[in-house]
């Protein structure tokens, strides 16, 4: 049975929001969980976090960037289309509970990621602060709900367009030099978490990454998405995909990373297009 | 049986052995002695009557034999092809000790392919009793034993839900043995013969996940089967093992056959496979592996293997096969190290090289490393094929679900598991086997579910 495709909104020149019709996710999908779509027989079966839940409408809302084949292949479908496959709710869901002070850190289509955690982490009950970052401002996502999901919203963009300018660890550090935090709670590029871990090390301030590894089938079974977390070997989807940013091998990770953007690019030629995002 | 020669075939993915023709299969069958005790019926795990139905096929009855197979076994072109007969009903044919034993897997294939050649569908249910319609039973898992409990149960008269975590179903039928030696289409007509006894196939549905147990109790299944397999890839443990190149076999086979990734860029799942391949394992997995990334192009594949060609558990076919198809051997070889560039890439393996012992808890001979026999070998791809072991997904949401020290569901004589109204059988109990075990495990638990739901009714 395909997945029926409910509403389709582009968010920016790069980000798409899908809302698909799966029913069963919808009830059981928890804060920080991801599905596996594989659009059709000749599809991928790529991971996407859910990043919201609507069990009344039996619906589940994925937003996403078009930067691969499959990405931009799930960007082209509309409303009123199908996805052939959706696998979920996978991975851990956030269990922090109560910790107090958080601090959310985000960039780009990480803020996506970070909103339904956000809001789990309000209503925990903690106070929620959150930087969130983008290269401008026609790429930054989800201000007024990111805004909504937090008591401080910092925004940084890399020319100043929108919010402060530079990334997410210049307010980062300075928010840290002045206050005290109970914990951070951190989604982005690999290099952005890897810096902002780096810096939350030192403040000695626990920080939960979600990592974004390539899958297959998201089970447990195929450990394409093996990382190192405190020596010893963790699988991303069924182990994460949250997990303690200060024990990850960020170097070993990022390499593993780049195991497919050579044929990813040969697929891209292949197929002879760029990335077009239709509404 | 007639074969693609090697050289063919190692450019293309299509079946390696061809089947017998009618004339062929006719001739095979009238070599059967039809003994009164026939021993092969006991070297069958799920005792087909295998001398009825080659005598039928000696009888140009193929549907006959067909349905004779189907009375045991609801996967039989399947069956005729991965099944090790050599160690089964062939091993104890009588003909076996004076000279050929009757080939019986490729009968039973043959029958099986007639039937979807001629695209006859027969679906003969047993009277159900109206009890037993009124109880529904969830099976999780679509590989060999889920797929068997289904269709036995689907006979009985039950109403039966298979539910699979992946978008196509048979389990390692699918994700697991490669299209030259098992063909996915053979697998979806099988299934679609099951689709025709009533049973419904139910994808993208990861039980505990997607759908918990209680949730099912409360939709009405009377009865549960967990087979699950042995998912779980292991690793050797050694330094380097995060390397680029280097992959577990359920991967590398996984984007390879169920994501077809002998199809890219056409298919959009990648497999990277370099010039100088490792094979880590000597079972049926490693030689699937092996004889996949010679047919993506690898200049030189090795088969890696701690013991030597005696100990090896692959069928012995599949050895000769990956020979023909210029797979290399380095046995008495064992993997202690993996080295890379800076990119993180896969370069080399450190090895040492082994002579026997005494033999170990498998009785095979045990392998002991010999002193300063360290090595370097060149390899950018390595694919680990060492075993799997229980995925603990599953068993994870269910805290009451007893398993063994290695993972395993625990089950009584009956395959019912420590929740009461859930049976479970195949790899997840036994630890990683073979398709004809995890059937007649399937098998069995369908009987004792049929016990179970009669007393409960």
């Amino acid at each position: 049975m395909p997945y029926k495709i409910l509403d389709k909104a582009r968010l920016n020149s790069v980000t798409s929001k899908i809302v698909i019709e799966a029913p069963y996710i919808a009830r059981n999908a928890r804060p920080g969980q991801f599905v596996v779509i594989h659009i059709d027989e000749k599809g991928e079966r790529i991971p996407l976090t859910i990043n919201d839940s609507n069990p009344k409408d039996g619906a589940i809302t994925i937003i996403f960037q078009g930067v691969g084949r499959t990405t931009c292949r799930l960007a082209a479908l509309k409303k009123g289309g199908f996805v052939q496959d959706v696998l979920g709710p996978l991975g851990k869901a956030a269990d922090f509970g109560r910790a107090g002070r958080v601090i959310f850190i985000a960039g780009g289509v990480g803020i996506a990621e970070i909103l339904p955690v956000a809001r789990y982490a309000r209503a925990n009950n903690n106070i929620v602060t959150a930087v969130t970052g983008a290269r401008t401002k026609e790429l930054l996502i989800l201000e007024d709900e990111m805004r909504g999901a937090s008591d401080r919203l910092f925004i940084v963009t890399d020319d100043g367009s929108r919010g402060a300018r530079g990334v997410v660890t210049g307010p980062l550090k300075e928010l840290l030099d002045k206050e005290a935090f109970d914990l951070a709670y951190c989604v982005g590029p690999d290099i952005m978490m890897k810096f902002a871990c780096g810096l939350t090390k030192q403040y000695n301030l626990k920080t939960l990454v979600s990592l974004d590894a390539n899958m297959v089938d998201a089970t447990g079974m195929c450990a394409t998405c093996r990382v190192k977390v405190g020596g010893e070997v963790k699988f991303t989807c069924v182990d994460g995909p949250e997990f303690d940013g200060h024990l990850i091998d960020w170097d070993e990770f990022m390499k593993r990373q780049k195991r497919f953007v050579a044929l990813e690019k040969r697929a891209m030629e292949y197929h002879g297009h760029k990335c077009r995002m239709p509404g | 049986m007639r074969e693609q020669k090697p050289k063919e075939r190692i450019r293309n993915f299509n079946e390696v052995a061809l089947g017998l023709t009618e004339e062929e299969a006719v001739a095979e069958a009238k070599r059967c002695l039809e003994c009164k005790r026939a021993a092969c019926i006991g070297g069958c795990p799920v005792e087909i009557d295998i001398p009825a139905f080659i005598k039928l096929i000696s009888e140009k009855d193929f549907q006959g034999a067909l349905d004779k197979i189907r009375e045991k076994n609801s996967l039989p072109a399947v069956c005729g092809r991965v099944c090790p007969q050599e160690d089964q009903c062939e091993k104890v044919c009588i003909l076996a000790k004076k000279k050929e034993p009757i080939n019986i897997g490729a009968l039973e294939r043959f029958a099986a392919d007639w039937a979807l050649e001629h695209k006859v569908a027969k679906y003969e249910l047993r009277t159900p009793n109206s009890e037993r319609r009124n109880a529904r039973v969830a099976i999780i898992g679509s590989g060999p034993a889920g797929l068997t409990c289904a269709g036995e149960l689907a006979k009985m008269g039950y109403g039966v839900t298979v539910f699979e975590s992946l978008h196509s179903s048979g389990g390692v039928l699918v994700y697991g043995i490669p299209e030259f030696r098992l063909p996915k289409g053979i697998v979806e007509s099988e299934v679609d013969y099951l689709r025709g006894l009533g049973v419904e196939i139910a994808l993208n549905v990861l039980i505990g996940r997607t759908r918990t147990l209680d949730e099912l109790r409360k939709a009405g299944f009377g009865a549960f089967f967990i087979g699950i397999g042995a998912g779980l890839p292991y690793f050797l443990g050694v330094e380097g093992e995060m390397l680029n190149g280097i992959y577990s076999a359920n991967e590398f086979l996984t984007r390879v056959n169920l994501m077809k990734a002998y199809l890219f860029p056409e298919h959009d799942t990648p497999v990277k496979v370099g010039e100088k391949v490792g094979v880590i394992g000597a079972g049926n997995v490693a030689m699937d592996a092996a004889r996949s990334a010679r047919r993506l192009g690898a200049d030189e594949v090795s088969i890696i293997y701690r013991r030597t060609e005696m100990e090896m558990p692959a069928r012995i076919e599949e050895i000769e096969r990956a020979k023909e198809e210029g797979i290399r051997f380095e046995l008495l070889t064992n993997p202690t190290g993996f080295f890379g560039d800076a990119d993180g890439w896969v370069r080399e393996a450190e090895c040492v090289r082994n002579r026997l012992g005494e033999p170990d808890s498998s009785l095979r001979r045990r392998p002991v490393p010999i002193a300063g026999s360290r090595f370097k070998m060149a390899l950018d791809t390595v694919i680990c094929a060492i075993g799997q072991g229980p995925n603990p997904l599953l068993p994870r949401t269910l805290p009451d679900l007893k398993l063994d020290e290695d993972g395993n569901i625990i089950v009584d004589k009956l395959g019912m598991t420590s929740i009461e109204g859930v049976f479970a059988g195949g790899d997840i109990v036994t630890g990683a086997a073979t398709v004809i075990a995890a059937m007649g495990a399937g098998r069995r638990a369908a009987a004792a579910i049929d016990v179970y739901l009669t007393q409960q009714a």
